[in-house]
């Protein structure tokens, strides 16, 4: 990052702006960190459902990008992330989380291992401080590229053959979690199988001198294939729905949180497939270890409620009537037509089985009504289509 | 590899404590120690042909009187060579000042401050006593457990029986300055002077900085001979106390190799397992007890990768920069100090004629510089222990302060420079001392560090501040001997309760691996 002079400017366009800004009818944007997104182009439903239906093409240029690399990259990366790094191979991306030494999740994210040795890991929040921090001890290198890639998810069932269409030869082959090269314009393209809707998708990355190019690309190819820009709204329905968990929303990050007992663990998150305590060392190995030995204070669950009133922000009692939760997001699924949530609950609440409701607000022309709606544990996906993980991705 | 079997790194007198302690105890000791002769910064070595010299640190004032007991070290050879030094702060018109406790006369002293001091004195060693009653034991976490909140209780009952004006007075004053204090209670600046080089000696500090007053009760924690706050000089040097812990070691069934550098703590799935040598040996362990101080056992000896990353930010953030440099000088003859009477030439002299200028001394400090003018400590050994040298001959030994670790000239560059300006100094107040001067040695914080294996030559392992003390020394989750790597123990300075020639933290380290019973 050479962008000495960030502090001068209160946000930043991305690369795609000329682009976006122009389809954004609505000029409705937020701030992600440094930058400004949208929120919704047009329309919310319009949106979610290209990307369900057809594709729909997020900016995804805040994201927090780190590249790894150095001698030490991999057992830098060991340390860090609770999972086993060693396993993830050249050209192969996976999800991570990595905890403080109390074993709380400070983010999630993907780790890529790009070449040999290379890796490149992405999250919501800024995380240079603490990656520095983690550094210490260590022989590698790690560069904060942010602002050096350019990066869209591009996501929905004719997301291969949009980019195949572009010119991105044999991309059907590519397997889900998998990243491979292309030239672009004389650049050079990465592409990987990932993303954050639970669908078949890709993320595509380049520099941004190229993004504008890649964009009108992209759009030209996908014309006929129902390609539209989306914004984090559309895209929040879909990772709900996917089960997928948010930092700031599902979790606190745990360098922000001020209030002892407001972090979650990995296991509190439903990501104990993601700690492996065959690694001798991990950042949070020891905290977790004695969790596991005395048990967690909650569970992160999947819950399918009663009604179509969309439980956001309610809480959850058990059949005594008593508090045992909160729901965390929250909304009616029009592609699994239910009434979805995903929840933090006390322990041992959150199994399946357990007699749970939620107390849902919501108003009427103006009148507030209360339900209490029996809510359900779902295990599993609320919507996990085949062809997320077919492969070759098929045409549709 | 038998459960009870512990390597202790490093024989400093922490080291040795806690050898002989553990062996003691029926533990199988092996104490590695990289020098050729135990002592770490408490040895005796010789600096010039037939001249020897406490190499490190020259008074003796901190030794835990139980150790000395339990460990029978008067039946192991430790002497004193002369004990209730006087200390005489000079004057450079001649109009010295002597201060031994609570007594003081001459210089530029009123009669009001002589009995001011006498009450300021006594108020002081009852502080310092409430230090003395948490250093014997291990500092407690912060937990809601009662075994934990017992020890902390304890240092509050403490403050709380000396009753309500104590109390206040010491929650006042433990935390600030020795400056703001000093210049309350008394009005001769040299004697103010002479008593906040006990303030900063040995620290990144000066007279106005806060911590200064911990340091001053630090020191008063000690006592000689059942005599608070006196200083004692041994014989045969500093290496006469580690001489006879060694033996005393030894005699408790522990086995000490002196040239056996550790180049590696080892670690295995986690935990660890031994030691590597720097020949390649490598001894296995259940337990490794290190009193090297915290920065070179972590970082150099185990690797910050064997930590988690809050632990290794803890450890890279240890404050150790040294302040102190060590002059030794082989004298053709005593010196002469203008105005004083050669029979005071036994006690320590110092040079810290006012706060202001050991403030002014300190300045050059913060920026990396070594002051114009640097204060000293200074004895005399041969006084009292003619073997030091050839016949007739005289050894002195110097503390001389400032002189930065991070020096920005660097001190391979600084270090003649240092002697020049410190003889300077020293030929001020005893003119032609520079003309007896057969051999000269000055040691920087940086030759510290190569000589003793002190990170930053730090004479407490870490500087001695309120947050590096008690159950944050040398960080939180480290405090209580066991660290947070599984098998690996903390024994030196660097812990609780600090530095100077006591033994605690090595009779403390002894007694939490002691407690924790065979498993590691
Ligand atoms: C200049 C100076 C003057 C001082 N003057 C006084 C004084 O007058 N009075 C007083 O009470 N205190 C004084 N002190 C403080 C006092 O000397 C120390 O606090 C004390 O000696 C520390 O003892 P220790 O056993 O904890 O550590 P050390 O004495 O430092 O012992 C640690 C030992 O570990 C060994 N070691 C380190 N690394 C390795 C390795 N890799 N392998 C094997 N061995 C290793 C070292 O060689 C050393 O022997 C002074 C300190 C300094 C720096």
């Amino acid at each position: 990052m050479n962008q000495k002079e960030h502090f001068r400017k209160f946000v930043y366009q991305t690369a795609f702006d000329s682009r976006t800004s122009r389809l954004n009818q609505l000029k409705a944007v937020h701030r992600w960190k440094d930058y400004l997104v949208a929120d919704a182009y047009e329309d919310v439903a319009l949106e979610y459902f290209a990307m369900r239906n057809s594709t729909g093409v997020f900016d995804l240029c805040p994201m927090t990008k780190h590249k790894i690399s150095g001698p030490d990259a991999l057992d830098y990366l060991n340390r860090l992330l609770t999972r086993d790094v060693s396993k993830l191979k050249p050209a192969r991306v996976s999800y991570c989380v990595w905890c403080d030494d109390d074993g709380q999740v400070i983010d999630d994210g993907t780790v890529f291992h790009m070449r040999e040795g290379e890796y490149m890991l992405c999250s919501q929040e800024r995380q240079l401080d603490w990656l520095s921090i983690s550094a210490l001890g260590f022989d590698v290198t790690i560069e904060e590229v942010t602002h050096d890639i350019a990066a869209l998810a591009v996501q929905g069932p004719t997301s291969c053959a949009i980019l195949r269409d572009m010119g991105l030869a044999n991309i059907e082959k590519l397997k889900p979690f998998g990243i491979t090269w292309f030239d672009f314009e004389g650049s050079e393209l990465m592409v990987s199988r990932t993303g954050f809707t639970g669908d078949l998708g890709y993320e595509v990355w380049i520099e941004p001198a190229k993004a504008e190019a890649l964009w009108d690309a992209l759009f030209a190819a996908g014309r006929i294939r129902g390609i539209r820009a989306i914004g984090t709204h559309a895209l929040e329905m879909t990772r709900i729905e996917a089960g997928f968990i948010q930092a700031g929303v599902d979790f606190l990050p745990a360098d922000s949180a001020v209030r002892h007992g407001r972090t979650r663990s990995p296991f509190e998150l439903g990501l104990s497939w993601l700690v492996d305590f065959k690694k001798p060392n991990f950042t949070g190995r020891q905290a977790l270890l004695a969790e596991k030995e005395r048990g967690s204070r909650f569970n992160l669950v999947k819950l399918d409620i009663e009604g179509n009133k969309p439980a956001k922000d309610a809480y959850i009692y058990n059949g005594k009537n008593k508090v045992v939760g909160t729901v965390t997001s929250a909304m009616w699924s029009p592609t699994a037509k239910a009434n979805i949530a995903l929840a933090s609950l006390h322990a041992p609440w959150g199994k399946p089985g357990d007699d749970l409701y939620a107390e849902i607000y919501y108003q009427r022309e103006l009148k507030w009504n209360r339900v209490k709606a029996r809510a359900t544990v779902v295990e599993g996906v609320f919507f996990d289509p085949e062809r997320r993980k077919v492969t070759p991705a098929r045409d549709y | 590899m038998t459960s009870n079997n512990v390597i202790i790194v490093g024989g400093g007198h922490n080291g040795l404590v806690c050898a002989a302690y553990l062996a003691g105890a029926g533990h199988k000791v092996t104490v590695l120690e990289a020098a050729s002769q135990v002592g770490g910064a408490a040895v005796t070595r010789e600096f010039a042909p037939g001249f020897r010299v406490s190499a490190c640190a020259h008074l003796l004032f901190m030794l835990n009187p139980e150790i000395y007991r339990d460990l029978g070290l008067e039946q192991q050879g430790f002497e004193l060579a002369a004990n209730d030094l006087e200390t005489v702060s000079l004057s450079s018109t001649g109009g010295h000042l002597f201060l031994s406790g609570s007594e003081a006369r001459g210089g530029d002293l009123g009669p009001e401050d002589v009995a001011r001091l006498k009450k300021f004195n006594a108020r002081m060693l009852k502080f310092a006593g409430v230090l003395r009653k948490v250093y014997t034991g291990r500092p407690p976490r912060l937990t809601s457990q009662w075994s934990e909140l017992k020890t902390l209780g304890k240092l509050g009952l403490a403050i709380r029986g000396m009753g309500r004006d104590d109390m206040r007075e010491f929650l006042r004053i433990a935390g600030i300055n020795i400056y703001d204090i000093l210049q309350e209670q008394f009005d001769s600046e040299m004697l103010k002077g002479a008593m906040a080089w006990d303030a900063v000696l040995g620290g990144h500090l000066g007279p106005r900085s806060n911590n200064s007053m911990l340091n001053y009760l630090h020191r008063l924690t000690g006592e000689v001979n059942g005599k608070r706050g006196a200083l004692a000089s041994v014989k045969g040097g500093m290496g006469g106390v580690t001489q006879a812990l060694a033996k005393a070691a030894a005699a408790a069934g522990a086995q000490i190799r002196t040239s056996a550098v550790v180049s590696r703590i080892l670690v295995e799935n986690g935990v660890v397992t031994g030691v590597e040598l720097e020949n390649g040996e490598k001894l296995s362990a259940s337990r490794v007890v290190s009193s090297a101080d915290p920065r070179t056992t972590f970082i150099d000896l185990v690797g910050l990768r064997h930590l988690e990353a809050g632990v290794a930010l803890q450890v890279r953030n240890i404050r150790s920069r040294g302040s102190v440099a060590k002059l030794h000088l082989a004298l053709d003859a005593l010196p002469k100090f203008t105005g004083l009477d050669p029979q005071a030439l036994g006690g320590r002299i110092l040079i810290s004629p006012s706060m202001v200028e050991l403030e002014q001394a300190f300045d050059f400090s913060k920026y990396g510089e070594m002051s114009e003018s640097p204060m000293m400590e200074i004895t005399l050994p041969t006084v009292h222990d003619p073997e030091l040298a050839p016949g007739g001959k005289h050894v002195l030994s110097a503390l001389v302060q400032y002189a930065p670790y991070e020096l920005k000239q660097g001190w391979e560059n600084g270090r003649a420079e240092l002697l020049q300006r410190t003889m300077a100094v020293l030929e001020r107040y005893a003119p032609g001392v520079g003309a007896s001067v057969l051999h000269s040695e000055i040691l920087s914080p940086a030759d510290i560090e190569r000589e003793f294996r002190i990170a930053g030559g730090h004479w407490h392992h870490g500087e001695f501040a309120l947050d590096q003390f008690m159950m944050t020394r040398p960080f939180y989750g480290s405090a209580q001997y066991a660290t947070p790597l599984p098998g690996l123990y903390l024994c030196g300075a660097g812990s609780h309760p600090g530095g100077g020639v006591m033994g605690c933290a090595g009779r403390n380290a002894a007694a939490e691996i002691i407690a924790r019973g065979g498993a590691a």
